[in-house]
């Protein structure tokens, strides 16, 4: 095809250019670098503070320590901080601080993910009913004691994940043969209320009180269990799916002119959304597992992305994910630290503060859009 | 240069069978008009030769093969399309999502290059949207919109065009530029297929009109040849004729038949 000249092309708009939304739109490199800081900085903050305060420097010398290949104290000389403040550190809080960091990426690169390609505002990782499946697993191993014991400390993430598959299983055999989106994301919520009412039932009918404390406890979501070795399942998780997705990213993309425009630009879009959305419930699953169900993270933050970078996933999706991040980090330092005798759930934290800077951005936008 | 013929396509929508029997025939350096009222079939037509929909029966062919044994970014190469489905999120430019029409011309993971954004700044240029390439696609009005997806159809730089309603949103002054911009293209050798609902419009610029009555085509031809009063009496239920003025056909309408 020759080019077509200019007398051919329809009669020039007569509106000027206009630039603002591409201003707004701030470099890649930029944004991730200042959440990157943003992210070392909640990290170090979250491990400096809680009953016993550890100065900043001193937790940074603490890690440092730790992780250097090279033995430090041959060059900076001896520690200078008790075995108990660097247990605190390492062993505890730090563990903690990563874990919830991974679990707000996780979040919020599956919930950003989920609205691309369901193309809702709304969609959250838990649109296929991961949350409640696995709030079933929880609530069957601790009412029935299946497999209790055997697996330690584990258990209960091990329940939790199981548990987040059911839905999602039952929601692909679905979507084989339903090609629509709509009927897809119907089918998780009418499971999410399936699996909802079943958790109900085994806590009421077949538990005790005790047996529904725990269950609840763990359903309100929270960082308090946390350690290295829980730490590596949802790492791993978020690293393989995270680099799946970004594989993906011009997918993704296609998925912004429509499923009929994106099956003209080539592309197998039922096949694609029932594979996306199996990663989305993959990371929702694996943060589930070790941190119960955190909600407002994954359906806020993507939004929050898109403000700062746009919708292109290559750069939506790196964006939400040291987003989440860091905003999880920050919530689990409130929960921690609003009260001195107990711990808020994080879920209580994400909702307060998440509400009002959400509504605040869409104030913000909305009333520019008015102008 | 490539055909695009459909040969007694059947289709369904849900339970529905909305195609019975559909044959096309577009020529490589035509503009086909596909006219017919309301609920006709021509946008489902229009997704069968683009495998948005799996026939039931007969076959979509480019040339000598079969859509279904090709695969879908060869398709993608040879086929553009403009479909009329609405922007979905804002946080897009109409340079980024006109730039999504080169995708199948790169793999997944290959860069874009230069003559891809050259590609996509032609593509601006033809439909008049090189001033508004930075903005968001959602500060567009409804036309500019419905030409950020033809210039992505473009951007695609195939060998037969589909257009679904290519019109509908554009005003007077656009809807002109936009169907002599299709005469340019179909006289680089494009093979187009355009639906519209304007038959005047259709009469005046096409070189040939296909009419889809009940998801059968019952006439194609030049419009002189199809747009018979008999014919817009019984499928559109208007009374009208075509005559030449100055060497252009000009279809003039005189209202409803009665009853």
């Amino acid at each position: 095809m020759s080019t077509v000249t200019e007398t051919a092309s329809l009669t020039q708009s007569p509106t000027g250019s206009d630039s603002r939304r591409s201003d707004r739109r701030r470099s890649l490199a930029t944004v991730l670098t200042l959440l990157t800081a943003a992210l070392a900085l909640a990290v170090a903050t979250a491990v400096s503070l809680g009953t016993i305060t550890i100065p900043l420097g001193d937790v940074w010398a603490i890690v440092a320590y730790r992780i250097s290949p090279v033995p430090l104290d041959a060059i900076w000389g001896d520690r200078w901080w008790s075995a108990t403040r660097e247990a605190i550190v390492f062993e505890s809080r730090l563990p903690r601080a990563l874990t919830a960091a991974v679990v707000g990426a996780a979040l919020a690169v599956a919930g950003a993910v989920a609205q691309a390609v369901t193309r809702n505002p709304l969609a959250d990782p838990y649109l296929l009913g991961v949350s409640s499946g696995a709030g079933f697993g929880v609530a069957t191993v601790t009412v029935l004691g299946f497999g209790a014991g055997t697996l330690g400390i584990f258990t209960l993430p091990f329940a939790a994940f199981a548990g987040a598959l059911l839905p999602l299983a039952a929601t692909i055999v679905v979507s084989l043969r339903a090609h629509s989106v709509t009927a897809i994301v119907l089918v998780g919520v009418a499971l999410s209320m399936v699996f909802s009412s079943l958790v109900t039932f085994v806590l009421l009918v077949l538990g005790d009180v005790h047996q529904l404390g725990t269950v609840m406890q763990w359903l309100a979501g929270g960082f308090g269990d946390a350690n290295w070795r829980s730490l590596i399942a949802p790492t791993l998780v978020l690293i393989v799916t995270g680099t799946a997705i970004m594989l993906c990213s011009r997918r993704l993309n296609l998925l912004l002119a429509g499923d009929d425009g994106a099956t003209a630009l080539g592309m197998n879009v039922p096949r694609f959304r029932v594979l996306i959305l199996l990663a989305v419930s993959l990371l929702a699953a694996a943060a589930v597992a070790v941190s119960g169900t955190i909600g407002f993270v994954g359906l806020l933050v993507p939004h929050l992305a898109a403000y700062l970078v746009g919708r292109n996933a290559a750069r939506l999706v790196p964006t939400a994910g040291l987003l989440g991040a860091v905003a999880l980090v920050l919530a689990d330092i409130l929960a921690r630290s609003l009260s001195n005798t107990t711990e808020l759930p994080i879920g209580v934290i994400t909702g307060l503060v998440g509400g009002p800077i959400f509504i605040a951005m869409l104030w913000r936008r909305y009333s520019q859009d008015s102008r | 240069m490539t055909r695009l013929r459909a040969f007694g396509v059947q289709a369904r929508l849900g339970e529905r069978t909305v195609l019975h029997g559909a044959d096309l025939d577009v020529a490589p350096g035509e503009v086909l008009a596909l006219v017919g009222p309301n609920g006709s079939g021509k946008t489902t037509l229009l997704r069968t030769c683009y495998r948005a929909l799996t026939v039931t029966e007969g076959a979509i062919m480019l040339d000598d093969k079969n859509i279904h044994t090709l695969r879908r970014r060869r398709v993608a190469r040879i086929i553009g399309v403009s479909t009329q489905e609405p922007a979905a999120f804002g946080g897009v430019t109409v340079r980024e999502s006109v730039r999504l029409g080169r995708s199948a011309r790169r793999g997944w993971l290959e860069p874009f290059r230069t003559e891809d954004d050259d590609a996509v700044a032609r593509a601006l240029t033809q439909v008049s949207l090189t001033s508004q390439a930075d903005r968001d696609v959602t500060e567009l009005s409804g036309g500019e919109r419905q030409r950020v997806s033809i210039a992505r159809a473009l951007a695609q730089e195939p060998q037969v065009l589909l257009l679904d309603e290519p019109t509908n949103h554009l005003d007077l002054r656009h809807q002109l530029g936009m169907l002599e911009l299709l005469r340019t293209l179909a006289a680089d050798g494009l093979a187009v297929l355009v639906t519209l609902h304007d038959l005047r419009l259709a009469a005046e610029y096409c070189d040939r009109i296909a009419v889809l009555d009940a998801g059968r085509v019952v006439d194609a031809g030049t419009p002189e040849h199809v747009l018979t009063p008999d014919l817009l009496e019984t499928v559109f239920g208007v009374r009208g004729r075509i005559r030449t003025v100055g060497g252009r056909r000009v279809l003039d309408l005189y209202g409803l038949v009665d009853g």
